[in-house]
């Protein structure tokens, strides 16, 4: 078991013919996934490597019946194609791009409202399920199947994450990375409900970093209807107030989203936090030991 | 980006928003011509630097001849101006704006932004004109009204009289209200911008509603949509090294410790410069190199990070996703050679192609600390630098 992603799903690559869409869905085919079709608008008729292109999502979809959408065109263009695969009726949107204007993605939300698809990202690595299905850009030989369930606002640190909790044995039931952008389709929140659900999340990584209040409210979630333990890490602590941090995100405006009210929070909640990015997966070892 | 506020007064003004008349200038001449144009009595000189609080430290002040504008000019131009914003070495005044004078019955705050939570553009106001905002919403939150604006209804009426009203307006302010949040919201869509920032918004003696100061800034990610707003960039105040490093599409901020960090990945970039200070150093900088970075760009960082002459030490922490870790050693070796090294380098490389990397860094000859994993590079460099 796992969230959102599994061996069945089938994904579509939107802007599957530009650079960073054909390394990547190179790579997630090779790692196992159903890459069924890609999305390239006058390119229909054609394919890439095996994989038939369409014009739209809807014909993709139609003749491939694919589940699962990635994104990978370029920030002018990457709001609507979240929203054609939306009115496609694509269950699941990932999308990587960095960089869309956040109020594109003001609209993307509201549009998004009352449809049934789930997005995540955008600004994200995207989503894997080890040993089954990889959406996304993250290099898929750090996973490991497992029992841990990680969600995380960053791309390379989750990688970090990953890779601590492989060497110690620790395998991962489903890794999402949310985005480091303001607005984002899915938060910490509704990951940890999903994660909650699923029988075979033991225990939960969340990484967070400075700029809004999502991981305070995360907290109060966790303490009030969270089953599982949660292992936690802040990123920003040394991050100075005004500046951006690389993710249009990462910001500490109007003296919220610090460092350090996050870490109150969660610890607050009664979560391990692990004062050092080094200690990821240690803390979650001793969590995991102390329970058996 | 951030923006002048007689810049953003000439936006604001297109959009309709009633701003006062006035007139920008680079030197004393221009000062005391400014003031003959405008032809009153008195007015208004102030000091345009990306700070706030220029008011109490001098860099506002009624001018009431020609002659005293341009004495006003004469004492200001070239010289830092020290704000509470500004930190102590303060920011050197280059232009100057002169507006005419007006006569304030009542100082409000207004302000527009995105609202992260609500997902959507929110109005913030406050009867609490003039004051430092946050200050106010730490002390007496209940007097912050604010209001998300719905993407598809746009800024209703209804909604724009509820603040107006909350804000105790009256008469014919409430329909100049009502339009001025009209155009505020059209000026913000238009120009993607982050924040506008009226404080204060005033009510004159004559009763009318007025943008006596204004604040613009913009989503950097939009600006491809507005190249005449990228042009209203003034390098003068922004970090030098960060726009150098924005020309290689690295993402750097300058930070006051000694231990020079290059990291790919935001998220990482910020826990690298959290561990530094762990083991009880402070980063130099934050460095982002991004994921699909070439052998140029990394050496571009690396001269970037060497460029601030405080650094001490650099540590060099890279898990290779897209990133090849011998792409990266390759720009690595590349750079020290160019810059002459003389500073301890830790190197932490995991991920993709890491063999080969630590191959390449070891055959350079160049004196790299090998670390084992992200704690053992942060102790290693911390240690090299010695204890201070």
């Amino acid at each position: 078991m796992s969230i959102l992603v599994n061996k069945n799903t089938r994904v579509v690559t939107q802007g599957i013919t530009g650079a960073t869409g054909q390394l990547h869905t190179r790579a997630c085919r090779e790692y196992g996934t159903q890459m069924v079709a890609g999305v390239v608008p006058g390119k229909g008729g054609t394919d890439f490597e095996g994989i038939p292109i369409f014009d739209t999502v809807e014909q993709a979809r139609k003749a491939t019946g694919c589940n699962a959408s990635v994104i990978y065109v370029p920030p002018p263009f990457a709001g609507d194609a979240i929203m054609e695969a939306a009115d496609a009726g694509v269950e699941l949107v990932v999308c990587i791009t960095e960089g869309i204007p956040v109020l594109d993605m003001v609209k993307v939300k509201r549009y998004l409202a009352g449809k049934h698809s789930r997005l995540i990202g955008p600004n994200c690595p995207g989503i894997i399920t080890p040993g089954e299905c990889k959406i996304g850009i993250m290099p898929g030989y750090i996973h490991k199947p497992g029992k841990v369930g990680v969600v995380s606002r960053s791309g390379t640190l989750t990688y970090e994450a990953v890779y601590q909790l492989t060497q110690l044995g620790i395998g991962q039931s489903t890794c999402i990375g949310i985005g480091g952008d303001p607005i984002i389709g899915t938060g910490h929140i509704e990951a940890l409900k999903l994660f909650n659900e699923d029988p075979n999340t033991e225990a939960v990584i969340l990484i967070g970093e400075i700029g809004g209040t999502a991981e305070e409210e995360a907290a109060q979630y966790i303490k009030q209807n969270f089953k599982k333990p949660v292992v936690a890490f802040i990123a920003g602590q040394t991050a100075p107030k005004g500046r951006r941090m690389g993710h249009a995100g990462a910001i500490i405006s109007g003296g919220r989203g610090t460092a350090a009210d996050k870490i109150a929070a969660l610890k607050a909640a009664g979560i391990a936090v692990a004062m050092s990015p080094a200690d990821l997966g240690s803390t979650m070892k001793q969590v995991l030991d102390g329970r058996k | 980006m951030n923006i002048h506020e007689f810049q953003a007064k000439q936006i604001l003004g297109r959009f309709g928003a009633p701003v006062p008349k006035g007139q920008p200038a680079a030197t004393a001449a221009e000062m005391e011509a400014a003031f003959k144009a405008l032809g009153q009595p008195k007015a208004v000189a102030k000091a345009q630097i990306h700070a706030g609080g220029r008011g109490k430290a001098g860099g506002v002040k009624v001018v009431n001849s020609a002659a005293e504008a341009r004495e006003f000019a004469e004492r200001l131009l070239g010289k830092p101006l020290v704000t509470h914003q500004t930190g102590p070495q303060g920011r050197v005044v280059r232009k100057l704006y002169l507006e005419e004078a007006s006569e304030v019955a009542r100082e409000l705050y207004l302000a527009m932004l995105v609202d992260r939570k609500a997902e959507a553009v929110a109005v913030i106001a406050s009867t609490e004109g003039g004051m430092d905002i946050e200050e106010v919403a730490a002390k007496t939150p209940d007097k912050i009204i604010t209001e998300p604006i719905d993407q598809t209804a746009g800024m209703a009426g209804f909604q724009a009289r509820k603040i107006a009203f909350a804000l105790g307006l009256k008469d014919k302010q409430v329909n100049q209200f009502v339009a001025l949040l009209s155009s505020m919201y059209r000026a913000f869509n238009e120009t993607d911008a982050s924040l506008i920032e009226i404080n204060p918004l005033v009510v004159t003696k004559q009763g009318s509603v007025l943008c006596l100061d204004a604040k613009m800034s913009f989503d950097d990610n939009g600006l491809f949509r507005h190249p005449d707003i990228r042009e209203l960039r003034d390098p003068n105040e922004e970090d030098p090294t960060e726009t150098e490093a924005a020309k290689y599409d690295l993402s750097y901020v300058h930070l006051d410790g000694n231990i020079g960090c290059m990291v790919n990945g935001a998220g990482l970039a910020m826990a690298t410069m959290d561990i530094v200070k762990y083991y009880g150093a402070e980063p130099a900088n934050f460095l982002d190199v991004g994921g699909g970075a070439n052998t140029e760009k990394v050496a571009a960082a690396f001269r970037i990070l060497l460029s601030d002459d405080r650094v001490r030490g650099v540590l060099i922490n890279i898990f290779g996703g897209i990133m090849r870790c011998d792409v990266l050693a390759e720009g690595v070796v590349e750079a020290a050679r160019q810059v002459n090294l003389k500073v301890p380098l830790v190197v932490r490389m995991e991920g993709t192609n890491v063999d080969q990397g630590k191959k390449i860094l070891k055959d350079s000859g160049l004196a790299v600390i090998a670390a084992a994993d992200m704690a053992d590079a942060a102790r290693r460099v911390v240690e090299a630098i010695g204890k201070r």
